[in-house]
C-alpha cells in the first residue's frame, strides 16, 4: 500500500513535534524514520497508526484519506518498543489475539497463528508464555501478532532497541527477511543510522520535527543535502574542517592547509566561511608528489585490515584510513588524494550544501 | 616457653569466644521479640487447643480429663449449626459480590476524570470509620417504617421489607441485611487493593488491543481481569478470612443479640457467647478450632488455585 502524507503537522501546546511533512512511503518497501531522540519520529509513527490525532494535514493510504480514522479501521499492524505481549496468554494465543478480536472461528485463527509462528520461526515455542521467552523471541512473536491480520501497513517502533548487540544484528536481518517475504509496506522508527542503512529501501531523516532528507541509504550517504545529514550517517563520523573559500580552493581557518579539489564547483563564493566534510575513506594516501592536501600524522590505531590515523590539518584534526603497509610514523607529513565521493562543502552558517 | 604457651592458650580462648559470639549472639537479639511471640501468640493458641480437649473445663482450672466431648456437643448444638450455615451463607455471598462490585468500581475510579479525588475519598471513607458506629446508622437505613432503603424500594413499587424485625418464619431478612452491610463494609479495602493492581497494568496493553480493534468489553475480560487476577485472589483470600470471622456486622443491629429471633448466629458470635455469657470455655475453644480448620482449608484451596494465575 502506498502511503502519502500531505502537510502533516503535530503540535503539543507550543511545541511542534512534526512540522509540515510532505512525503510518500512506497508500496511494498521498507522505510526507516531515522533521527536523534526527540526528533518526532515516534510521533510520526503514532499518527500513521492513528494512536495520536493529527494537528494539521492529511494522511492517505492509497486513495483513502485516513486522517481522522480510528486505529482499528486503518488496517495497520503495530510492533511496540517493549513488544506489549500479553503476559497471561501463550505465544499462540498472543499471535491469534487480533483474530480473536475480529471473532474469527477458533480453529481457523489458531491455524493462521501457527502459520505466522512458522514465518517468524517461533513455531517451537507456541505453548510458552512471554515471560519464558528471550528478547529476540518476544520480538518475533510481536511481529507475528502484528502481521496475522494481514495489515496494509506494518509499523515498528524502535524494534531493536531492547535487544543486545548480537541479537540486534540478527533481528534486523530477520525483519528484512520477513518484510521481503510478505511484501508488506513497512515503516520503522530507529535512532541507529547503521540499522537504517543496512536494511532499508529508503531512509527518512528527521531533526527537530523537520524533514532533513529522504532517499535511498546509499544516496543519503553519498549526497547529503546538509551538514546534519552528513554528520548523522557513517561510522566513523565524517570529518568537519572549518575554513574559508579563497580563489576556488578551501583554506583552513588558520590558513595552514589549502585544499584544491577537482570536483569543487568552478565558481565558489569567494571569502565564504564553510565547513569541508571529508569521509574517512575519501582521503587516500598519495604515492607520488601529486596530491590534494598534506597533513601531519598525529597517531595511528590498528583496525585489523587497515589503520585509522589522526591527521593534523593546522589546528584541526581529521580521521583517515591508512593501509597497514604505509610506514610513515606519527610526526611525519603525508600527502593525500581526495576521491570523487565523500567530499562535501557546507555553508558554515546554514549547514546547507554548497 | 611458658609465655608462648599462655599466649597460644589465650588466643584459643579468644577464638572460642569469637565462635561462641558468632553462633549465639544473634539469638540474643531475637529474645525480646521471641518472648512476645511466645507469650502472646504461641501460648494462647496452644492453650486453646488444649482447652478444646479438656472436658468440663472451668476458669478455675478444674477439668475432668481429656476427650472429644466439646466437639461432639458443639457439632450437635442448634445454635452452632445455625452459626455455621449463617457464616457460610455470609462468606459465599459477601465475598463474591463485594469482589465483583469492587472490580467494577475500581475500574470506574481508575479513569482520569476531574474531581476523581472526591469520588475516591467517598469510596474509601468507610474504611476509616468504625463498623459498629456505622452499623448503628445502617440500623436506621434498614428501619422498616422510616428507613431510607424501604423508601427507595417504595419508589420502585416494592413493599416495605422488615429487614431487622421478627416478621416471617425465622425472620429471613435479618441475614440479608447483615450481608448488605457486610458487602458495603468490605468494599473500600478491596477497591483500594484492586485500584493499585489496576494502576500496575501497563497501558500499552490497551493501546495494542485498541489498534487491533478490541472493544472495551473485550479489553476488560481478556486483558484487565486476567492481569488483575493475582490481586483479585489476594483480596479474596484476605476478605474470606475476615468474612469467616463476621461478628461486628451483627452487633449494632439488634443491640448485641444475634438477630431478631436469635436466628443470625455466626461462628464468632457463638464462640463469644459460649465463652463470656455461658462460661463454657471448652465449647468456645472447640468451636474456635473448627472455625480455624475451615478457614485454613479454604485458604489452602485458594492458594492452590491461585498458582495457575502467575505469569
Amino acid at each position: 500500500m502506498h502511503v502519502r502524507i500531505d502537510h502533516l503537522t503535530k503540535r503539543f501546546g507550543d511545541f511542534t513535534a512534526v512540522d509540515d511533512f510532505n512525503m510518500d512511503f512506497d508500496d511494498g518497501k521498507l522505510t526507516a524514520l531515522l533521527g536523534p531522540s526527540g526528533c518526532g519520529k515516534s510521533t510520526m509513527l503514532n499518527m500513521l497508526s492513528g494512536i495520536l490525532p493529527v494537528t494539521e494535514g492529511h494522511i492517505y493510504f492509497d486513495e483513502d484519506d485516513v486522517t481522522g480514522m480510528p486505529p482499528q479501521d486503518r488496517g495497520v499492524g503495530l510492533v511496540f518498543q517493549n513488544y506489549a505481549l500479553y503476559p497471561h496468554m501463550t505465544v499462540l494465543e498472543n499471535i491469534a489475539f487480533p483474530l480473536e478480536i475480529k471473532k474469527v472461528p477458533k480453529t481457523e485463527r489458531l491455524e493462521k497463528a501457527k502459520e505466522m509462528a512458522k514465518l517468524v520461526h517461533v513455531d517451537t515455542l507456541l505453548d510458552r508464555r512471554p515471560g519464558a521467552l528471550s528478547g529476540g523471541q518476544q520480538q518475533r512473536v510481536a511481529i507475528a501478532r502484528a502481521l496475522i491480520k494481514e495489515p496494509r501497513l506494518l509499523l515498528l517502533d524502535e524494534p531493536l532497541s531492547n535487544l543486545d548487540a548480537r541479537l540486534r544484528l540478527e533481528m534486523r536481518e530477520e525483519i528484512r527477511r520477513i518484510q521481503l517475504r510478505t511484501g508488506v509496506t513497512t515503516i520503522f522508527v530507529t535512532h541507529d543510522q547503521e540499522e537504517a542503512m543496512s536494511i532499508c529501501d529508503k531512509i527518512v531523516l528527521m531533526k527537530d520535527g523537520i524533514l532533513q532528507q529522504e532517499d535511498a541509504p546509499q544516496e543519503l550517504y553519498d549526497d547529503p543535502h546538509n551538514l546534519f545529514v552528513a554528520n548523522f550517517l557513517g561510522n566513523p563520523p565524517i570529518n568537519n574542517i572549518e575554513g574559508v573559500i579563497r580563489d576556488n580552493a578551501f583554506v583552513t581557518r588558520d590558513s595552514a592547509v589549502t585544499i584544491r579539489y577537482r570536483n569543487f564547483s568552478k565558481d565558489l563564493p569567494e571569502g565564504r566561511e564553510v565547513i569541508l566534510g571529508i569521509r574517512a575513506e575519501a582521503a587516500i594516501i598519495s604515492r607520488d608528489e601529486t596530491h590534494d592536501f598534506t597533513g601531519r600524522i598525529k597517531s595511528r590505531y590498528t583496525m585489523g585490515k587497515e589503520e585509522l590515523a589522526f591527521l593534523n590539518l593546522g589546528d584541526q584534526e581529521i580521521r583517515v584510513y591508512l593501509s597497514t603497509e604505509y610506514e610513515d610514523k606519527p610526526g611525519e607529513d603525508a600527502n593525500f588524494h581526495l576521491r570523487s565521493k565523500g567530499v562535501f562543502l557546507f555553508d558554515k552558517e546554514t549547514g546547507e550544501r554548497i | 616457653m611458658a609465655d608462648v604457651k599462655t599466649a597460644k592458650k589465650k588466643s584459643r580462648d579468644e577464638q572460642g569466644n569469637y565462635i561462641f559470639n558468632r553462633r549465639f549472639e544473634p539469638f540474643g537479639y531475637l529474645i525480646p521479640f521471641a518472648l512476645g511471640l511466645i507469650v502472646f501468640t504461641i501460648y494462647p493458641i496452644v492453650n486453646v487447643v488444649i482447652m478444646a480437649f479438656k472436658e468440663k473445663y472451668r476458669l478455675s482450672g478444674r477439668y475432668d480429663g481429656f476427650g472429644l466431648y466439646n466437639f461432639e456437643y458443639v457439632l450437635a448444638n442448634d445454635d452452632f449449626r445455625n452459626a455455621l450455615s449463617n457464616t457460610f451463607l455470609y462468606v459465599f455471598t459477601v465475598v463474591p459480590i463485594a469482589t465483583v462490585l469492587a472490580i467494577l468500581i475500581a475500574n470506574l475510579l481508575n479513569q482520569k476524570i476531574r474531581g476523581m479525588a472526591i469520588f475516591q475519598t467517598a469510596y474509601f471513607l468507610p474504611m476509616v470509620t468504625s463498623s459498629i458506629a456505622v452499623g448503628l446508622s445502617w440500623r436506621y437505613i434498614f428501619n422498616t417504617q422510616v428507613g431510607v432503603l424501604n423508601w427507595i424500594l417504595s419508589v420502585f413499587g416494592i413493599n416495605a421489607v422488615d429487614w431487622l424485625g421478627a416478621s416471617g418464619a425465622r425472620a429471613p431478612w435479618n441475614i440479608v441485611a447483615v450481608i448488605i452491610f457486610g458487602i458495603w463494609n468490605m468494599l473500600p479495602f478491596t477497591i483500594i487493593l484492586l485500584l493499585s493492581g489496576l494502576q500496575n497494568i501497563d497501558p500499552m496493553y490497551y493501546t495494542a488491543a485498541r489498534v487491533d480493534g478490541a472493544g472495551s468489553r473485550m479489553m476488560f475480560f481478556r486483558i484487565t481481569v486476567p492481569l488483575l487476577a493475582p490481586t483479585i485472589f489476594l483480596t479474596m483470600i484476605i476478605n474470606m478470612i475476615s468474612a469467616f470471622k463476621v461478628y461486628n456486622e451483627i452487633i449494632p443491629f439488634w443491640s448485641g443479640r444475634p438477630g431478631a429471633m436469635n436466628n443470625v448466629y455466626t461462628m464468632v458470635y457463638f464462640i463469644k457467647e459460649q465463652f463470656y455469657s455461658k462460661d463454657r470455655l471448652g465449647f468456645a475453644a472447640a468451636a474456635a478450632i473448627i472455625l480455624f480448620l475451615i478457614i485454613f482449608a479454604f485458604t489452602m484451596l485458594q492458594r492452590f488455585v491461585q498458582r495457575r494465575f502467575r505469569y
